[in-house]
């Protein structure tokens, strides 16, 4: 985060000197970008906060860790699917886990789907390319997950 | 729904939301009071995290010429424009939302279908900060396990995608 921000310090300062007239209007497209996808924004917060308090961290842990491990794989796509979660919640949660016994497998398809497949970010999603290509999108991240977990299985010798 | 009216709705939802939180708070309801503090420390670390993004796009879009990117990302840049996709994807931060807007730039600046695709697809998938968080917690098998499967099969879907997509005449509009 603090890179971020000092990468963008740099850049403005040098786009500054190289010149004014450019600069203000990369900000007036900034601006103007910005104010266009805040409503979709502020929406995927709201859905984002009412999911994470209605399906808090123990919960999830609870849905994942299953008897049965394909069971889990598919809790886990959906669950993964339908929530938002930074990574350093997600990944630290994951190790737990692990620990507990939950196979890499379900860990697999759960933080994969966390990472790419969004309902929360639909809205935002569907405001720049349209519900077509965001679902088309989504299926195939959900596909790539599921291939993912598979792999994961053989690798770590849960399948068979 | 007009991209207007839908802007206008989320507008609507939020101040539901809002009229929510404040009655929860009046009314010690707390899952209605937890909701809120959620929303906003996420609002907070956004709002660090949005407006550099957004002036970094608006940036690129004003000094970075259409045909360098055409060039390295455009029709003609075969592998080479999903070897910079996954480059990209690689270094950017934070998660899917700030994906959206600087795949929508690329667009502008004419990088072809298939590689915003994969690079929207990677951006979850491959930023090396996250990977090496993940690998701390899960183990470096589970994280080369993951990128090794994943990375191909996103670019490969990607590619197929976008040429079906390309084929028809499609095209992204804000």
């Amino acid at each position: 985060m603090v890179v971020l921000l000092i990468v963008t310090a740099i850049a403005l300062t040098a786009s500054l000197i190289a010149s004014r007239k450019k600069t203000a209007a990369a900000l007036k497209i900034a601006l103007k970008r910005f104010a266009n996808i805040m409503p979709a924004f502020l929406g995927m917060l709201v859905l984002f906060a009412v999911t994470i308090t209605l399906l808090p961290t123990d919960v999830v842990s609870v849905l994942l860790g299953r008897e049965n491990r394909w069971v889990g794989v598919l809790v886990a796509c959906v669950t993964g699917s339908l929530t938002l979660m930074p990574g350093f919640i997600a990944f630290p949660l994951c190790g737990a886990l692990l620990k507990e016994g939950v196979p890499h497998m379900v860990l697999a398809a759960f933080s994969t789907t966390l990472m790419s497949v969004g309902v929360l970010t639909y809205p935002l999603e569907r405001q720049y390319f349209g519900w077509k290509v965001t679902i088309v999108r989504n299926a195939i991240s959900l596909a790539v997950a599921l291939i993912v977990a598979v792999a994961m299985g053989l690798v770590f010798g849960e399948i068979g | 729904m007009s991209p207007q009216k839908r802007k206008i709705g989320w507008i609507a939802l939020a101040t539901g939301f809002g009229i929510f939180v404040l009655s929860s708070f009046l009314a010690s309801y707390d899952p209605g009071k937890q909701m809120g503090r959620t929303f906003g420390t996420t609002l907070l670390t956004m709002m660090t995290l949005l407006p550099c993004a957004f002036v970094l796009i608006g940036l690129f879009d004003v000094w970075v010429k259409r045909e360098t990117v055409e060039k390295h990302l455009g029709a003609g840049s075969g592998l080479r424009g999903y070897f910079w996709s996954v480059l990209l994807a690689g270094t950017t931060v934070g998660g899917l939302y700030l994906a959206f807007p600087v795949a929508y730039s690329l667009y502008r600046k004419g990088a072809r279908l298939g590689v915003i695709f994969a690079f929207i697809g990677l951006s979850g998938i491959c930023r090396v900060p996250m990977s090496m968080f993940e690998a701390s917690f899960l183990g470096a098998g589970f994280t080369a396990v993951r990128l090794v499967v994943s990375i191909p099969l996103v670019v490969l879907a990607s590619a197929i995608m976008g040429r079906i997509l390309e084929r028809r005449g499609y095209e992204i509009t804000e």
